[in-house]
Parts: structure tokens; sequence; C-alpha cells
């Protein structure tokens, strides 16, 4: 039980990485959001070519493994371009380009199982196909969309202690600083894990209220 | 300036990423088998297990599921030791990789097994089929048809995290991607390059996957991939 | 004729509701009996037991004078090879073509080697019609179709005994005929069979004799003019004057 007095001081420590990390994932998401929106719609109505090049931004940002685009973008894009960015920001835009492939893949299988009938409601109206989409079908598939973010979240939550590579103060980076120095690394592993299983329960938990309180009565 | 590029693709990079690639694959292999059958196991426990034997398999699912790969893989490399289990880093990466992949497929096998109805393993007992006959020839031909659309997504996860065995110092394809980076500098060539091997690594691996499933499809088990 | 197959108070209770209250038949060979009763009267629960897909909880079946134990594996596998199943829901095993499962009883239970196995099941599968199906997948046969296919898979073991359970219920009203076609021949053939069946007048024509069954007990049975016309038990007679509205009466 050597290891009880360092996890009292050293926890607190860890537990503080909690807000890097949870602004790291909220980050990611609403990047992804921003880049998956747009690429789902142009999957769905877009002409040809467009389809073609969305097909390829997914293809690289699914096949190529984070640590690898970490890197590629810390160490080389971004130098390269001239741009001196924290190891934060890029932790944030790369988990969000890949957040934004796989969010145009959820928003995607959104926007087409909102029924047919919809689109063609909306130009009966008069609508162009612009109000369309904004007005008619988007409120609907973002709807849908809630389950496929509960997911997202998890998944970005677990994938942002990689970029603690990159040395992002989040609660893996911290959880390893305690553990090399005090070199009690399974207690305080364990610890960061429930940590991450605890943010995860109360993500999906909270996205889960929001679904109810978004539904709209009858629709399934 | 271009012989130097190409001297240095030849001379640099090129051997450690063929040296890389073929640590990745020592890596992918073992635990893609392993995992599924770790998966497999689980997937069956929580479907036909006694009481104790489903509870202990949801408990697995549910830890390995919610720690984070990373965490997971320096439990095995760094906190093992503690309890007296020394592990090489390839060792706490097969290990890591495996418990955790197999934790996921269990969910796929899980939902294949139950999606299984009641009337065709009644039907095989009816023709007198035996427990272990009915399960080889009903059950798993069913089942590993229906799982199998989730367990290959798993299995191209598997790649890409795989890259992880880096970070506990098993020396693969990124970790020598990233030991010639440092000592040349040239960040932007190097990822590329090793992300370029991993693309093709998970669009063969894509492709095999589709032909498999279009070997497998029958009328009434059709895959829908996107 | 002598006994083939023999129900002696056979029970079962789900929690606190007795489903089969203690009931005993036998069959002759050859002889075809029919059940009937309401939904809910233990018919369906009777014939799994038979062949013991539900498991009595008290009771005993004899085939040809053997009692079966069912706690011996092989000697219950073997028992159920010589009784076949005809399910309401006909249960094809969904991975299989028509033949494969008529052949898989053949080659994986009997050990039947693969040749003679398909020419076997061909055979079994031109007799109730279906030659030129064999290749297709249930999902891609008609609810008659695959009903014929459950019958040939079960005749391919050559049972002694068929139980057939509501084989037409599952079907749309212009797909019975086929499969009462293919019950029909069974029965001239001299196959000996426990059917329970809602149609009445196809019972009426087949059956040697009718079994009616309510409240998991046999409440009256006898040769099916008397039970349908002239049965002394009001229940029966009530359950028959329902049965025959629904155009019962030939």
């Amino acid at each position: 039980m050597d290891f009880i007095p360092v996890l009292k001081e050293g926890l607190p420590y860890v537990f503080k990485g909690t807000w890097v990390t949870l602004v790291v994932v909220a980050g990611a998401l609403a990047v992804g959001l921003s880049i998956g929106l747009p690429l789902a719609v142009g999957t769905v109505y877009g002409p040809r070519w467009l389809r073609r090049l969305i097909d390829l931004y997914v293809w690289f940002f699914r096949g190529v493994p984070l640590l690898v685009l970490l890197f590629l973008f810390y160490f080389g894009i971004f130098p390269f371009l001239g741009l001196d960015l924290s190891a934060f920001v890029v932790a944030v835009i790369v988990l969000g380009c890949i957040s934004g492939a796989y969010q145009s893949q959820i928003l995607r299988g959104a926007i087409l199982s909102v029924p047919e009938g919809q689109m063609k409601a909306a130009r009966a109206v008069g609508m162009s196909d612009l109000q369309a989409i904004g007005l008619i079908i988007l409120p609907q598939a973002l709807r849908l969309a809630i389950p496929g973010w509960s997911n997202e979240y998890a998944i970005l939550l677990k994938d942002s202690a990689v970029t603690y590579a990159l040395g992002v103060a989040e609660i893996m980076a911290r959880a390893h600083h305690v553990a090399s120095r005090t070199y009690q690394h399974l207690p305080i592993y364990i610890s960061a894990g429930v940590l991450f299983m605890g943010l995860t329960y109360v993500g999906t938990r909270l996205l889960a209220v929001l679904h109810k309180k978004v539904r709209i009565k009858g629709y399934a | 300036m271009i012989p130097d590029e190409l001297f240095f693709l030849y001379r640099d990079l090129a051997p450690a990423l063929i040296r890389g690639a073929a640590v990745s694959v020592r890596l992918i292999l073992p635990s893609a088998v392993l995992g599924f059958a770790c998966g497999v196991l689980a997937g069956s426990c929580r479907v036909y297990g006694f009481s104790l034997l489903r509870w202990a398999a949801e408990a697995y699912v549910a830890v390995f599921r919610g720690f984070p790969l990373l965490v997971q893989l320096y439990i095995w490399y760094f906190g093992m030791p503690r309890l007296g289990l020394y592990l090489t880093p390839y060792e706490a990466a097969v290990l890591g990789f495996t418990l955790c992949s197999g934790a996921y497929h269990s969910e796929y096998i899980r939902g294949a097994l139950l999606s299984i109805k009641r009337g065709q393993i009644l039907a095989a007992q009816a023709i007198g089929m035996s427990r272990l006959q009915t399960l080889r020839h009903i059950i798993l031909p069913q089942a590993v048809r229906r799982a199998l659309p989730g367990c290959g997504n798993e299995w191209i996860y598997l790649i890409k995290y795989s890259s992880l065995a880096y970070m506990v110092t098993c020396i693969e394809l990124t970790g020598e991607g990233k030991i010639v980076a440092s000592s040349t500098f040239k960040y932007t060539e190097v990822f590329a390059a090793v992300g370029f091997v991993y693309l093709l690594f998970v669009t063969l691996a894509t492709w095999i996957l589709k032909g498999l499933e279009k070997r497998l499809t029958l009328p009434g088990f059709e895959f829908h991939r996107v | 004729m002598e006994t083939i197959l023999q129900v002696r108070e056979i029970r079962k209770r789900y929690g606190n509701k007795e489903i089969v209250k203690g009931v005993s038949l036998s069959v002759r060979r050859g002889e075809i009996k029919v059940l009937i009763g309401p939904s809910g009267a233990g018919k369906s629960t009777l014939l799994q037991m038979i062949n013991f897909l539900v498991f009595p909880d008290d009771g005993d079946v004899f085939l040809e004078g053997r009692r079966i134990d069912p706690g011996r594996k092989r000697e219950l596998c073997a028992y159920r090879q010589q009784v076949g199943m005809i399910f309401q829901e006909f249960n094809l095993f969904d991975h299989l073509t028509a033949l494969g499962n008529v052949e898989i009883g053949l080659v994986r239970v009997k050990k039947m080697d693969k040749k003679a196995a398909r020419l076997r099941a061909m055979a079994e599968l031109e007799r109730v019609g279906l030659g030129d199906h064999a290749g297709k997948y249930p999902a891609e046969l008609s609810g008659g179709q695959k009903q014929r296919v459950s019958i040939a898979r079960a005749l391919a073991l050559d049972p002694k005994v068929m139980l057939l359970d509501e084989p037409t219920s599952a079907l749309d009203p212009e797909l019975i005929g086929e499969v009462h076609a293919v019950i029909r021949e069974l029965g001239a053939s001299g196959m000996t069979m426990i059917m329970a069946t809602h149609q009445i007048s196809f019972a009426r024509a087949l059956a040697h004799e009718m079994i009616f069954m309510e409240d998991g007990r046999i409440v009256e049975q006898g040769p099916p003019d008397i039970i349908l016309d002239e049965a002394r038990c009001a229940r029966t007679r009530e359950f028959c004057a329902k049965i025959g509205e629904l155009g019962g009466r030939p």
C-alpha cells in the first residue's frame, strides 16, 4: 500500500489534465463537424468530381494512423509552411481532420435516412436546393446523427491520449510524468484509465440527454 | 538536388521503412488472429456463459473498451514489472493489441450470435445434430457472416493502432520513420512515406475483406460496406 | 398393426403455469393422428416434447417399445433422426441452399458419403416437386417452397414418424395447397404422422384419428367424423362449430 500517499499527491495533478483533454476533444469535435458537415452534403448532393475528392480525403484520414499524422503535421507540414503552431493546436487540428472524415460518414448516413419525400416537399413549396438542405434536411439529419456523435466522442476521448506524444499536457502526459518520477506506474495508469472511462460515461450520458431533448415527438 | 533526394530515399529511407514494415506486420498478424480468438471466446461467454462467466466477460469488455489503448500498453509495459511480469516491447504490444481488439471483436461476435434465430438451432436438433455439430455446421457459418463487417473494421483499426507500439519502444514502421526523420530533419518526406505505407496496408486489407465478403455473400446474407 | 410411438403421462410446466398436464397417446405404424384445439392448448409443446426439443418435466416416450432416455446425448441424437419434425416457421438453415438443407443431415449426421447423399437429397427434393430449385437459398424461396424443402429435409433421414407442427399456419392462403398436396401424398405412402393443424377439412380427409386438446389435456379423441360431427363433449362441439364456420365442412 506504499502507493497510496503517492496517489494522493500525484492524482490531483493528473486529474487537472481532464480540462486539457476535454478541450482537445471538444475542439476536435467542433473542427470535425465543420469539416464533416460540408463533406457529407457534398457526398450526397455534390457532382461526381466533388464526391471523388471527398472520397480521397476520407480515404487518407481514415487510413493513416493518428500518431503518424501528428508527427507529419507537427514536425513536418506546419513548420514547412512556416506556421509555428503549439502542440495543443496541432493536436486539435489533426484530431479534427480525422474526426471530420468519420463525421462525414455519420452525417451522410443520417442525411440518407431522412425520407426522400422531405426534399420533394421542400422543393414543392418553392425552396431552393440549398434552402431545402439547410432548413429541412439537416435539422432532421443532425438529430439522427447524435448517437453517431456519442460514439465519435468516446473514440476521440481515447484517441486524445495519443497527443501526449507531442507533449500536450493532457491526462496521459501527466500520468506518465507522475509515474516516471514516482515509479508507481501501475496504480497511476489504472487511475488514468478509470478517469477516461468515467469521462466516456459522463459524456455519452449527456449526449443521450441531449438526444432526448431535441427529439421530435413521434419521430423515430 | 534530385540525386540527393534519391540518394536519401535509397540509402536511408527505403531500408528503414522495409525493416519497420516487417516489424509492423509481425505485430499486426498475431494480434489480429489472437484478438479475434479472444473476441470469439468473450463473445460466446457473454451470450452462452453461465452467470459468473458472463459477468467476467462483460467486465473484461467494459474495461478494455473503456481504457485508451495507449494507457493499456503503458500498463502492460511500464506497470506490469511491479507485479513481476517483465515483457519485451514487442510482447507488451502484441498482448495490448490482442486484449483490446478482443474486447471490440466480442461486440460483433455477440451481436452475430444473438442474431441467429432459435428456430435454426431447433431444426438442427430435430434432425439429430449434436451440440458440437450444431455449433460447427449451423451457428458458426451464419455467425461468421454476420460478424465479418464489424470484425473486418476492427482489423483495419488494428493496422492503424499498431503504430502505438512505438510508444512502448517497439520500433516498427512509425518508430523507424521517427528515427530517420530525427536524424535527417526530413520530417515531411519521411512521415508522408510512412503514412503512405499504412495507407497501402489499410487499402490492401480493405480489398481482401471485400473479396472475402464477396465470396461469403449469400442470398439473405448480404454485406453493406460503405 | 403394432404401436410405433408411445407417449405416457407427459407433462410440462413453465413457471407456475402447467402447459401440458399429463398427456398419453400412442400411434400405430402408418397411422395419422391430427391434433386440433385452440391456440395455447399445448399442441405445439406436446409435439416438441415428443422429440425432446422441449424437455418434459415428467413422463416417458417410447419408440418401438424402447424408452428414450434424453439424458444420453448419443441416443437422443439417434432417436431424433428417426422422428422427423416440421416446424410452423420452416426453420430452414438460412446459409444453405435447398439441396444443402436436405443434404446436411445425411452427410453430417448419418455420415453418408457425399455423392450418395447428393443423389438422395435430389430425389427427396424431386419428390416434393422442387428438383429445379435445388440451388436456391431460403431467402429466394416462397413460404410454400420453404416448407416443402423442410419436409424433404426430414424425409431424407428415413424417419419412422413425422411430427408436423401447424405446417401451413405461416403460409399465405394461396400457398397452402402445394404443402397439403405433399402431406397428402406422404400419408398415401403410408407414413406415420402426428400433425397439429387448424385446417379442419384437410384434417378430416387425412386423419385416421383426431385428438381434441384444450388447456394441456386431451379432451376427446376418435375418428374424424365422430369428433367433428357428433362429439360427446360440449367444448369439442363448440370448437368444431366455430372452426366449421370458417369453411371447415367439406
